[in-house]
């Protein structure tokens, strides 16, 4: 609703802006419970040159912020309202808008200043704000932006084709003036090409925010989890995502955000993931997909996903429920449990602001479809956008669902999972996308028989049917996590072979997959297995920890990608969760990258071991993987066809050409059923 | 006409009834809102009354809750001080020191002659947009630094 009186919420709705030169237009959303200061604040913004929308109250503002994606460009709030602590919107903003929020306050005190810190506010100014203080509140948009860019530009734009979706949303932030256009031209693939549109309209202000893709979220999830979720520090878990590009900073707060998350979660435990699940529908996540493997457990676990399919997904995937990764609140109850996962999952999606949504999301999905379909699916989320989103509207969860459901029937039905996947995962894998890391597990059965990867692919990163990748097959520790673990920690890239670990999961997919394409099998698994070894190895050790951690990522992911990706569609999460669905989200760029060091890796190392697994595992990830992890070397083949984002995938693919060369050699990857997939 | 302005607000200033954010208020005022600064009074006046009354039957319960009173007038400050009652605000942050030291009977000191500053305040304010209004809008806005 806009409350707020221009808001323009829309995304590009910055058509204000764009005659002004940046700052002026910056889209601002002020909220405050008291009547004369909102007034007094408007007026100062107004007088800046701001597009000021005013809001008295918490919750109007996030809905506002919700239904606008990219309706704003930075929010200032209170610190003391009725309804909603300043903090906790602050929380909410930062994890699912990803903007930068200054906070105000007539208190000075400085363990007050301290809170506005630690939670992530940009700025906290002392009340009364004078004009000059106001002024000046550009920079931290331009900030905000500037990594994001960073890493986009880094990851070189195979993001930026999947961006698409998430890059919108910077582009609206970085200069009202420029947005629309903005966002469009970002969507090209190459994130040089946006920057430099983007440099030009704004003035190089915009740089873009660093999209969390889900895929990216992955990545950091399994990385923490790894590490383990108290001691995980920045900088570690910067080393070991290896995602080019990205900064401590940028790791810093979004860990930041994520223990919150967590934290959240935890209180949350059991909030009628059902509903809620599906989490909004504006998909504008990119990071659908990544988030998709763990909501997807999550979801499927909340219902949506038929148990059974869920169970077996989970156990498939988690076998060893070793959550341990930070996602523990969220993993255990999604993962493992694939009842609760659901149940968690939808948790916390709900509480997360209805991440659940997304979840959900899944869910409904993977029952019809097989694992693969999940993966699909969640591909399809993409294209869906809306439904994986996973976040915050938790009644879309259902729609999300829906929603989902669709695309991935049509994928399915494209890629004609063959069900043999489906044997190998007790239950419908479709769930496997949702289920937290453990999707991997069946998402690669699915995938396997998804006719090459193409589930995957297909589905355009949608990471729904990296997801049911992950709950396939890998069992093995690697199998669950890497697909679904989006960015898994690089330093898996070993992760290929887990072959113990994934072994399992190879089993499942080799059979399946020699049907498809050993190829690309051997390449997805790779990709998986280095998403899936990343987050495997992070996560779980045992399989199930990745997919643990994958589904918390994701679903954490999700949200976050979601909200960044929203531009990008789900393709790139899927992708993650394959391999690395390249999630459009602009996040996905930036993880994409990650994922693309994650599958390099993987190519390197393992790829001969791995191969076996691997392909198991790719083969359901692999489609998408490869898309992002290839760094388009095979991806090519894989990807464009299938996906609906054919952009986002073909973006990645281009990228991962150059990158995974040798993941392909080893995996034969150009065979990849990518192509193939029914799609 | 516009001297009486000039002249009243300096006074105002002066006297340590109105501060900096006040000016800041007129500046914002322009062609656009004219009354800028009446409106915003009015609703302070308005958020406050409210303010006040929540205060005063917090401060009628027994034993004192220390904790709401000084949340209440944390909003109240927030309030006084966006307008730049410069008076009211520093009666307010006494009123919260006592708080804070559990101090009742300071607290209850303190806001009497809170109440009255508030008082002051507004017929003075009322006095002073009076005299804008006649002045016209220029005047007001176009106020020497």
């Amino acid at each position: 609703m806009n409350l707020g009186v221009k808001s323009g919420s829309m995304p590009s709705s910055s058509s204000h802006g764009s005659t002004q030169q940046f700052p002026a237009g910056l889209r601002v959303l002020v909220v405050d419970d008291d009547p004369t200061c909102l007034m007094i604040l408007e007026k100062m913004l107004r007088t800046c040159h701001y597009e000021a929308t005013k809001c008295n109250r918490a919750e109007i503002a996030l809905s506002l912020l919700r239904e606008n994606r990219n309706g704003f460009d930075i929010v200032l709030s209170d610190v003391h309202m009725p309804d909603m602590d300043g903090f906790k919107l602050l929380e909410y903003i930062g994890l699912e808008m990803d903007l930068p929020v200054i906070m105000m306050s007539a208190d000075d005190s400085k363990n007050v200043v301290m809170k506005g810190v630690t939670h992530g506010a940009c700025d906290y100014l002392i009340k009364p704000v004078r004009l000059e203080a106001l002024k000046n509140i550009w920079q931290h948009v331009v900030r905000k932006r500037k990594h994001v860019w960073k890493d986009i530009e880094q990851s070189g734009s195979v993001e930026d084709g999947k961006l698409q979706q998430q890059l919108p949303d910077d582009a609206d932030y970085l200069s009202s003036a420029n947005e629309g256009s903005w966002r469009n031209s970002k969507r090209k693939k190459d994130e040089e090409e946006d920057a430099e549109d983007r440099d030009d309209d704004t003035s190089s202000l915009k740089k873009p925010r660093v999209v969390w893709s889900v895929e990216l979220h992955q990545q950091f999830v399994a990385a923490a989890n790894q590490l383990g979720i108290d001691k995980a520090v920045p900088k570690k878990i910067l080393e070991l995502m290896n995602v080019p590009g990205l900064t401590r900073e940028n790791v810093a707060s979004h860990l930041q955000k994520y223990r919150l998350y967590l934290r959240r979660l935890s209180g949350q435990h059991q909030n009628a993931l059902n509903g809620s699940f599906m989490g909004n529908p504006e998909a504008t996540y990119g990071s659908i997909s990544s988030f998709n493997d763990l909501e997807l457990q999550a979801y499927a676990a909340s219902g949506q996903l038929p148990a059974q399919n869920l169970a077996a997904l989970q156990a498939a995937a988690f076998g060893r429920s070793s959550t341990k990764s930070v996602v523990s609140p969220l993993d255990q109850r999604n993962l493992f449990s694939f009842e609760t996962p659901k149940l968690r999952f939808g948790e916390g999606q709900q509480q997360h602001m209805s991440n659940s949504k997304q979840v959900n999301f899944l869910h409904g999905i993977p029952t019809n479809m097989e694992p693969k379909q999940l993966a699909n699916f969640h591909q399809a989320a993409n294209s869906f956008g809306i439904n994986m989103q996973v976040g915050s509207h938790g009644s879309q969860g259902n729609s999300l669902m829906m929603q989902m459901a669709q695309p991935q029937s049509r994928s399915q039905i494209q890629n004609d999972i063959n069900g043999s996947y489906v044997s190998r995962l007790p239950s419908s894998i479709g769930q496997p996308v949702v289920s937290n890391g453990t999707s991997r597990v069946l998402t690669r059965p699915v995938y396997n028989q998804v006719s090459q990867t193409s589930p995957v692919a297909g589905f355009s990163a949608q990471h729904t049917t990296d997801l049911s990748r992950n709950s396939f097959p890998l069992r093995g520790n690697s199998g669950i996590s890497s697909l679904a673990s989006k960015v898994i920690p690089r330093e898996e890239t070993s992760m290929q072979i887990k072959g113990p670990q994934g072994g399992s999961n190879y089993d499942v997919f080799t059979a399946q997959q020699q049907q498809q394409q050993h190829k690309s099998q051997d390449w997805n698994l790779q990709n998986s297995g280095l998403a899936f070894d990343t987050s495997q190895q992070a996560n779980m050790r045992g399989n199930l920890d990745v997919s643990q951690s994958t589904l918390v990522q994701q679903t954490f992911l999700s949200r976050d990608a979601i909200e960044q990706s929203r531009n990008s569609s789900v393709l790139p999460s899927v992708l993650l969760q394959q391999g690395f669905s390249s999630s459009g989200h602009s996040s996905s760029s930036s993880f994409g990258k990650g994922i693309f060091s994650g599958v390099e890796e993987i190519g390197h190392r393992n790829v001969p071991n791995i191969g076996q697994q691997l392909n198991a595992y790719f083969t359901d990830t692999s489609p998408r993987v490869k898309a992002e992890m290839l760094e388009g070397s095979f991806y090519n083949n894989i990807l464009p066809d299938q996906y609906d984002q054919e952009d986002l995938m073909s973006a990645l693919l281009k990228h991962q050409q150059e990158g995974i060369v040798t993941v392909e050699n080893d995996f034969d990857f150009d065979g990849y059923p990518l192509d193939n997939l029914p799609v | 006409m516009h001297r009486r302005l000039a002249s009243m607000r300096k006074s105002l200033l002066d006297q340590g009834f109105l501060d900096e954010q006040f000016i800041q208020l007129e500046e914002l005022q322009d062609d656009s809102n004219p009354n800028f600064v009446e409106e915003i009074a009015a609703s302070y006046y308005r958020d406050s009354a409210r303010q006040m009354l929540n205060i005063d039957q917090a401060l009628d319960k027994f034993p004192l809750d220390f904790t709401k009173l000084d949340n209440l007038m944390h909003q109240f400050k927030g309030s006084s001080s966006s307008i730049g009652a410069k008076k009211v605000k520093n009666e307010s942050t006494q009123f919260q020191e006592y708080c804070r030291a559990g101090n009742a009977e300071g607290c209850r000191r303190t806001y009497r002659q809170l109440k009255k500053e508030y008082a002051t305040l507004k017929k003075k304010l009322e006095a002073y947009f009076q005299l804008a209004r006649q002045a016209g809008p220029l005047e007001t806005a176009s106020r020497p630094k």
